[in-house]
């Protein structure tokens, strides 16, 4: 914990001196000092933009993870399935989201339903990925002790195939968990709710130190979310000692 | 075993013309260099792989594999990995319990028995894979080099444990190895397999006794019966 800690304390030192001696402009790179004030004065609508978007981001990802579990289960079950519908999975994740968002909300609203469908569909397919590599990478020794042992696909997948792919699963979901926070921030531009719309309108109006709080306020929250992802991966693996320690 | 052939898509052939019977009860070795095709005969014996050429017969039913390495799953304690093959096969809680302690008592892991493969030995994570194999009590048991990662104390102790175990259950054991004198040590019979495609080059009987100690690796019997596979083994090793 002290090195990250020493290097955040570094920076944000360094940055205050710099913008003090006037080297840039504080109207560019707000003062940490200011961006503590700008947390202060407006905290109510910080924090009221800080729920939207976490409550955005929470279901987003709890889609991307259910959706995305299935998902992989489906394709994982080889033949013609996976080969057709594969290449949608790829073509998900290149879709640029920022020319998309307008379009979710066309078809969604300026509501919530846009924002999740934005955080969806830009963290579902690391989830899906993550999980069908899991998947097929089952001990070929295991299978076949399994197969020794007539064991139906459904006991497979549940004893064996699923709880095989669990650190690719959580590799995917700890991935997703930053995503989900970015996809719904993209959305909120559109619609103008949460961190994201208070980020826009900020920079509209060229209270650079309000962009700052916001900005860290999101990342503070993609951390937490990756944090509670992290446990859940320990919890479920407590027991592996090897694999968890990859 | 009648004319088995296995060759692979590719053109690689694995196992070449393998007659072999192996009579109920017997302790068999199949002894042979690496890559030589031994565990695909192993595994068509199994059922898992099928020959390209010629037919086998079994006429036991209940066959139980034990791989190279542990193959444990590592989240499930031991003795729910053991009563897994009992799970898998739809037996009630309650009896695959009992049964898996009583396989896990036999192969001595009776404190172990709520620990997680992470944290046991190599050689304690192989004699629980053992234990999974007992636990269906299978009337013939094929071991693929089980041994072969483990160090050399662990090894010959583990080889002692599975003669008697044998010896209390009498099931046909088919043990391949790369080792000789793991090979002369548990057997009743070896045969001792060619370079890839596998052929049979010696099929001998070891009477060495029915039980098996430590100190007869160092007796002249069984130097003499280690130099008759070592030869059988350098002659067949040559490509023809």
């Amino acid at each position: 914990m002290l090195p990250p800690a020493i290097v955040f304390i570094t920076v944000v030192l360094l940055a205050e001196f710099i913008v003090r001696r006037g080297w840039i402009a504080d109207y560019l790179l707000p003062r940490p000092t200011q961006v503590l004030a700008a947390i202060q004065t407006s905290s109510r609508e910080l924090l009221l933009a800080l729920r939207s978007t976490g409550v955005a981001s929470l279901i987003g990802f709890s889609l991307s993870a259910v959706v995305g579990i299935v998902m992989a289960i489906i394709l994982a079950s080889g033949g013609w399935v996976e080969r057709a519908f594969y290449p949608y999975a790829v073509f998900f994740q290149t879709v640029p989201i920022i020319a998309i968002a307008p379009l979710l909300v066309i078809w969604f609203g300026l509501d919530a339903d846009a924002v999740i469908a934005s955080s969806f569909i830009v963290s579902v397919f690391p989830v899906i990925a993550n999980t069908l590599t899991g998947l097929r990478s089952t001990d070929p020794a295991l299978r076949d002790l399994f197969r020794l042992y007539e064991a139906g696909s459904l006991s497979t997948l549940l004893k064996l195939r699923l709880p095989f792919a669990f650190p690719s699963v959580f590799t995917g979901l700890r991935v997703a968990a930053g995503l989900a926070v970015i996809g719904t921030i993209v959305g909120e531009f559109i619609t103008g709710s949460g961190l994201g719309g208070l980020i826009q309108v900020s920079r509209q109006q060229q209270k650079v130190d309000k962009v700052f709080a916001a900005l860290l306020l999101s990342s503070l929250l993609g951390i937490a979310l990756f944090a509670i992802v992290n446990a859940m991966g320990r919890l479920a693996m407590r027991n592996w000692h090897a694999s968890e320690k990859e | 075993m009648d004319h088995l052939r296995r060759t692979f898509p590719g053109g690689i052939e694995a196992v070449k013309d393998v007659s072999l019977q192996v009579p109920p009860g017997e302790f068999l070795a199949m002894l042979g260099p690496s890559g030589c095709g031994k565990s695909t005969l192993l595994r068509m014996i199994a059922g898992l792989d099928h020959p390209t050429g010629g037919t086998i017969h079994r006429s036991q039913s209940r066959v139980a594999y034990v791989f190279q390495d542990a193959h444990l799953l590592p989240w499930r304690t031991v003795l729910r990995n053991v009563s897994l093959p009992l799970e898998l096969r739809g037996v009630t809680a309650a009896q695959r319990l009992t049964a898996a302690r009583e396989a896990i008592e036999q192969v001595g892991l009776a404190d172990f028995a709520h620990r997680y493969p992470a944290e046991l030995s190599g050689g304690m994570r192989m004699r629980a894979s053992l234990a999974r194999a007992l636990v269906t009590d299978p009337d013939m048991l094929l071991l693929d080099e089980p041994f072969a990662a483990l160090d050399e104390i662990t090894r010959t102790s583990l080889d002692v444990q599975l003669r008697n175990l044998w010896i209390q259950r009498r099931m046909t054991v088919i043990f391949v190895t790369h080792s000789i004198s793991e090979a002369a040590f548990l057997a009743d019979r070896a045969i001792v397999l060619s370079a890839r495609p596998a052929k049979i080059v010696l099929d001998v009987k070891i009477d060495l006794g029915l039980e098996r100690h430590n100190a007869l690796r160092g007796e002249p019997e069984f130097a003499r019966t280690s130099r008759l596979l070592l030869s059988a083994l350098e002659g067949g090793g040559t490509p023809q």
